[in-house]
């Protein structure tokens, strides 16, 4: 781990010198304790990178849990509420896990490195967790978040970039699939997994060989318009994806305080990952209860009239304030003007029409628009590169 | 492929048989599975030694709840009292015995201010006790999401608080999360007097008399006076014959008892129980599941703490279930005589435990799980009372205890032996010559009493009985009304609310909270 001087408490990542160079705007976020950049040169640019060519972001603050053990998979499956017997040997699944209450504590991907061998990613902190889920069970829990570095390339060209880059047969593997390759004698493992809904991948490597892979990466990424992005940037690409952000589209419900402010998967629209055949797994009981009495919100996904962003706004179903807007962004690909928004039952059905209240601000004056805007069944960014396999050399 | 039936009930101890014979008579087909070979469970008699007999665990019956024996028509199912209403004393070296029944207390050079404190303090202590004997008559209200059985029970405690007046309110709210030693102290000043009443306030935990929440083990065991017992009777033929009363009152209603059958799982899935597994592999389905193990044996070894979701699985592993207490058996060749005792006394409570600190320094060794150089204890002679017990002429002995750790360093079989005798050598100073009338012992470690009485740490209560793990806290919280974790599993042992000593009402409220359930169970 690569730690950062006394001046500060912030941690840097491993990339950090490479990231400071073309953190041309300087502007710098937290994640979870790292120095994480916002934007390197221009919001919209490293957007259309992503998009367009391909786009590099540095996920190593994500937190990245190794279980090992011969119990790895029945210890796995009463964690998370998918079934994990079938995310087999190079695969990776996303899922959710819930606390006994069926609420979701967060999101996150299972990589199944190898037999009794997995890696869980996530947006919290979860040791703890981890570790008390564990009575019973034969496995052994290890914090790798500081010894994995790694790099999300993402974008129509990352397939040739990296493969470019010495990656040879990278465009067989297919969505959620796990590969290694050797990178100058360190394995480098890669996934095609991404948090852009675009054709990607996310490359785990040991940390003292981190710059190395940066540089390399940018040497033969040059020809395919390769760029570093940054949160912002993300946050676009993710909404139009149609991807929930742990934190913002839901609260991990260990860090809510307050009676009632946690959602369950259901509510979330997350309740394909829940495998109800499972005969035990966290939120289980409470779950069951909540699929005979009804959920208390639908999460719904909504295109609004107009190109102000609804951040923050009121949902409402005539004069009835009926939700709320969680994340919210105008999607320049898909040219849509979409809002994540949690909808009090029984309002939010696909196709129903609400209002969003929405507040902005020109030079401290601020407006109240009332747009109109609909429940629609699917994200409004999906490209058929990001399944294809191979995905076309573009 | 076994007949189903409707309940199948893990341990046939005295709990599981109250609520066995609650559920048969509510028309559910019961079947009561008994690892070991008599009913009982805690309430049993052992012979140690050719001829001689004891009660194994408890010795006394002093909670028993009335409505509890009357409805299980005990003595018309062969309970029968060897003695009742003894006094307790408390031994001194040099025969100043200190005698205590109810609020009577004499000898042991108590003064007359120190009687007369006492009696205040036994009246004060009584009303107390009353209002929580009031609470363990039914299952403890949940603290969150309340319905309105909880809200009311929650408002008739608070109502009976109330009504006890604002110098008796203020003063429990005071002492019942402190430790005895304080309230001895404030109130006494024989040091006898004091160590007796202590005593009462932990036998059978992992206590001293500075250790918070005492008070409250007092008042537990007092709700026993409450309940009528004015002192502390015995069972004639021991407690395996009140095992044996309560099962032939379970048969009676129906349910059908199955002894030597160990239960080796209890079986679950997706959300709620489907039966048992035995031992030889004979499964067993019953939509419900009743068990009358801790809840550590239940969760850990028979559901699995892998089969519990994980807050579950946290709470089962972070109950406090660490015993202390041990028991001494021995056989005499003739009554033992005790410097200063006449012989007729031979037949009451007799306690060793001169003065506060002596039992915190015996509590003392067992915290760094050494055994204590100088335990108190609570001896009974029962043969005083029922010769039946011994071969003619002959005695048996019985001692509770405290402390002897779990796990000792290098293990029990490296200790048995000096910590033989040394509780014996410490009865000897109140009974000097009693070694040579010794003819066998025995010795009950935690470690046996967990192998023999499937009591996880040899714990006798199933859990410490701390304010952590009371009332709506007990055995943790999620599985305060004898439901928890699944559809159709049910504790109804001394884990449960209220808790341990031979009360019953663990089994009675759990048949309760089952019946009221219905169908929904």
């Amino acid at each position: 781990m690569t730690t950062g001087s006394d001046d500060t408490m912030m941690l840097t990542t491993p990339f950090h010198s490479r990231i400071a160079a073309a953190c041309e705007l300087n502007s710098w976020g937290d994640w979870m304790g790292y120095t994480t950049p916002n934007a390197y040169t221009d919001v919209e640019l490293e957007y259309f990178a992503v998009r367009n060519a391909a786009g590099v972001f540095d996920l190593t603050p994500m937190n990245k849990y190794r279980i090992t053990g011969t119990d790895a998979e029945a210890y796995l499956n009463r964690l998370v509420t998918r079934d994990v017997s079938k995310i087999g040997i190079g695969r990776v699944g996303y899922t959710v896990w819930c606390d006994e209450a069926g609420q979701v504590m967060d999101d996150g991907t299972i990589f199944h490195l190898a037999e009794n061998d997995y890696r869980i990613c996530a947006y919290a902190r979860a040791t703890d967790w981890l570790h008390w889920s564990a009575l019973g069970f034969d496995v052994t829990i290890e914090d790798e978040t500081a010894e994995v570095a790694a790099l999300a390339v993402q974008g129509p060209t990352s397939c040739a970039a990296l493969t470019a880059m010495g990656l040879v047969g990278l465009d067989q593997l297919k969505p959620f699939g796990l590969t290694e390759f050797d990178f100058e004698g360190e394995p480098l493992v890669v996934s095609r997994t991404g948090f852009t809904g675009d054709l990607g991948y996310e490359l785990w490597i040991a940390p003292h060989k981190a710059e190395a892979l940066w540089d390399r990466l940018f040497e033969s990424g040059e020809p395919y318009l390769i760029k570093p992005f940054g949160t912002h940037a993300l946050e676009m690409a993710r909404i139009e994806a149609g991807f929930l952000q742990a934190g913002v589209d839901f609260m991990p419900a260990e860090e809510v305080v307050r009676n009632g402010r946690s959602r369950s998967p259901f509510e979330l629209g997350l309740g394909w990952l829940v495998d109800m055949d499972k005969s035990v797994f966290n939120g289980r009981r409470a779950l069951q209860q909540e699929l005979a009495r009804g959920s208390r919100y639908r999460f719904a996904i909504l295109d609004v009239d107009g190109n102000k962003p609804a951040n923050h706004s009121f949902i409402l179903k005539g004069n009835k304030q009926v939700g709320t807007v969680t994340s919210a962004a105008w999607c320049p690909t898909a040219k849509s003007n979409v809002a994540f928004a949690q909808i009090e039952m029984p309002y939010g059905a696909v196709g129903e029409e609400l209002v969003a209240e929405i507040y902005y601000q020109r030079e401290l004056h601020w407006t109240r628009v009332l747009a109109p805007c609909k429940v629609i069944d699917a994200p409004v960014f999906s490209h058929p590169r990001r399944r294809a396999t191979p995905p076309g050399n573009f | 492929m076994t007949d189903n039936y409707d309940v199948a009930l893990v341990g046939a101890g005295h709990n599981g048989l109250v609520c066995a014979t609650y559920l048969a008579r509510a028309g559910k087909k019961v079947l009561v599975l008994e690892a070991n070979t008599e009913p009982g469970g805690c309430a049993a008699t052992r012979e140690f030694a050719p001829g001689y007999s004891v009660s194994a665990c408890a010795q006394w019956l002093n909670q028993l709840h009335p409505t509890v024996a009357r409805d299980l028509a005990l003595e018309n199912h062969g309970l029968q009292w060897a003695a009742r209403e003894l006094a307790s004393i408390s031994l001194d070296v040099d025969g100043q015995h200190l005698t205590q029944r109810g609020d009577y207390v004499e000898g042991g050079n108590i003064t007359a201010a120190d009687s007369a404190a006492f009696r205040k303090f036994h009246a004060k202590t009584t009303r107390y006790a009353k209002l929580l004997a009031r609470a363990f008559e039914a299952r403890a209200p949940k603290l969150v999401e309340s319905n309105l059985t909880d809200r009311l029970t929650l408002i008739k405690l608070g109502l009976g608080l109330k009504m006890m007046g604002r110098d008796d309110m203020s003063d429990l709210m005071r002492i019942i999360l402190i430790n005895m030693y304080d309230v001895m102290e404030e109130n006494f000043d024989n040091a006898q007097l004091k160590g007796l009443l202590s005593l009462d306030s932990l036998l059978g935990s992992h206590m001293g008399p500075r250790t918070p929440s005492t008070v409250f083990g007092y008042l537990y065991r007092r709700v026993g006076e409450v309940f009528g017992h004015a002192g502390h009777a015995q069972v004639k033929g021991g407690m395996g014959a009140l095992g044996q009363a309560m099962a032939a009152s379970a048969r009676a209603a129906g349910v059908e008892i199955r002894l030597s059958s160990a239960v080796a799982s209890i079986d679950v899935d997706a959300g709620r129980v489907t039966g048992v597994t035995l031992a030889d592999g004979e499964k067993i389905s019953a939509g419900i599941v009743v068990s009358n193990a801790d809840p550590i044996t239940t969760f850990e070894r028979l559901v699995g703490l892998r089969n519990l979701e994980t807050d579950t699985a946290r709470r089962v592993s972070q109950i406090r279930c660490t015993g202390g207490t041990a028991k001494l058996h021995l056989a005499l060749n003739g009554l033992p005589v005790f410097t200063g005792l006449q012989e007729r006394q031979l037949g009451q409570r007799l306690v060793i435990a001169p003065d506060m600190n002596y039992i915190e320094r015996a509590f003392n060794a067992v915290k760094y799980k050494e055994y204590s150089t100088a335990p108190a204890l609570d001896i009974s002679i029962p043969t005083v009372h029922d010769a039946g017990l011994a071969p003619a002429g002959a005695h048996v002995l019985s001692a509770i205890v405290q402390f002897a750790p779990y796990a000792p360093q290098g293990g029990w079989e490296a200790h048995r032996e000096t910590f033989t005798q040394l509780v014996v050598e410490c009865i000897a100073r109140y009974a000097p010559g009693i070694e040579q009338q010794i003819v066998a012992s025995e010795l009950l470690t935690p470690a046996d009493l967990e192998r023999d009485y499937g009591m996880t740490g040899g714990h006798w209560h199933h859990g410490e009985l701390g304010m952590d793990q009371v009332l709506m806290m007990r055995p943790f919280p999620g599985a305060t009304q004898y439901n928890a974790a699944f559809d159709g599993l049910y504790l109804c042992g001394a884990g449960a609310h209220p808790g341990g000593g031979v009360m019953g009402l663990a089994g009675r409220n759990a048949a309760r909270e089952i019946i009221k359930r219905g169908a929904a169970a």
